[in-house]
């Protein structure tokens, strides 16, 4: 029970969300919006409890979710003849860069700050 | 008896069929891919794509068909992007006390990303709507296709990369990691971890999570923070030049 009960709280607020999003034109998309209602909800003992279950579930299954997205490249078959080498290269490339720049941003400011400390 | 291929027929067009072929070969997948010890190339969001995409290509099944039961599954991610709050909450003595180096991190990697794959697609001569549905790759598939949308970009096409780029950094990311000589003592775990989360969103998490909790719980931050942060700032940037 406390896992539907922690599921009915993200759909609302993740409907709270899209309303806000949409009513007052925020550059947030409405998940977003309810990602940051939620942090600040989960200092409340009714909301953390059953959420807590409920987000565990959902996130240790969270690649299936992407599953239905990624059969919908089927329907770019087209743009992939024409340009799914270069795509692919670029997608690539452009993870190994994000990868390595913030891994060794981060274990460099990290060491910096243990140093400060001591 | 009706034959087969009527019964065949019939099935395919109901939301029944997208659903479960979703789950069924997602299930499949995942038990092949916890029986050859994880290993990278075994990895089931990659395998049941393949599997599915190959199948209805070949039975002459639509897309919007099978999306007709698949969109329930779909749908989760909404919910489920809410539910990163949930890690965020609990490494938020963490945050706090490291929240300067994550911060300028999660900037540093995601402008990385983004700013790499537009530069990259343009000197590939990609049509300017694909550049712009590479820039959002690295966020996780929901919200890049929401800014895909707001800069111009095509919805489903970022999706598609978003998924790519999370499949491309979960197989990769352990050998560029070794590559780079990052260390797997903790702070080594929780920089791999947190380099995945950032680039690889919802994907490399979850590759993460299986390795070692350290780097699971960095990267559940670091999604968290790329989802916040890109959805700010790639429109905003793109609204500028």
């Amino acid at each position: 029970m406390n896992a539907l009960r922690g599921f009915a709280w993200l759909l609302v607020l993740q409907s709270a969300g899209e309303m806000l999003s949409h009513g007052l034109r925020l550059p947030f998309p409405g998940p977003v919006v309810g990602l940051v209602l939620l942090l600040a909800a989960l200092r409340f003992d009714i909301v953390r409890k059953p959420v807590a279950e409920c987000a565990d579930f959902l996130l240790s299954h969270l690649s299936l979710l992407f599953v239905p997205v990624g059969v919908g490249v089927m329907t770019h078959l087209g743009l992939l003849n024409a340009y799914g080498g270069r795509m692919l290269l670029v997608i690539v490339l452009s993870t190994w860069i994000g990868l390595a720049v913030s891994a060794l941003v981060l274990r460099a400011l990290m060491r910096r700050q243990q140093e400060e400390r001591s | 008896m009706p034959k087969f291929v009527d019964l065949w027929v019939y099935l395919s067009s109901t939301p029944l069929f997208g659903l479960t072929a979703t789950m069924a070969v997602y299930v499949l997948a995942h038990a092949l891919y916890t029986r050859l010890k994880q290993a990278p190339w075994a990895n089931p969001v990659l395998w049941t794509v393949l599997v599915i995409a190959a199948f209805l290509l070949l039975t002459g099944v639509p897309y919007p068909t099978y999306f007709s039961g698949a969109q329930f599954i779909h749908f989760l991610l909404g919910p489920a992007v809410v539910a990163l709050a949930w890690p965020l909450w609990q490494r938020r003595a963490e945050l706090r006390a490291r929240w300067s180096p994550l911060l300028l991190a999660s900037l540093a990697g995601g402008a990385a990303a983004a700013g790499s794959s537009w530069v990259l697609g343009r000197a590939f001569g990609l049509p300017d709507d694909v550049v712009l549905s590479l820039t959002t790759k690295s966020v996780t598939a929901p919200v890049a296709m929401g800014v895909a949308e707001k800069i111009g970009g095509i919805p489903a096409l970022a999706a598609v990369f978003a998924v790519l780029t999370g499949i491309v950094g979960a197989l990769s990311g352990k050998y560029l990691f070794d590559l780079l000589r990052i260390s797997t003592t903790a702070p080594g775990w929780m920089a791999r971890g947190f380099a995945l989360g950032t680039t690889s969103h919802g994907l490399g998490a979850a590759r993460a999570m299986q390795v070692n909790p350290d780097a699971g719980a960095y990267a559940g931050l670091a999604l968290g923070l790329q989802v916040v942060l890109a959805s700010l700032l790639i429109p905003l940037v793109f609204r500028l030049i």
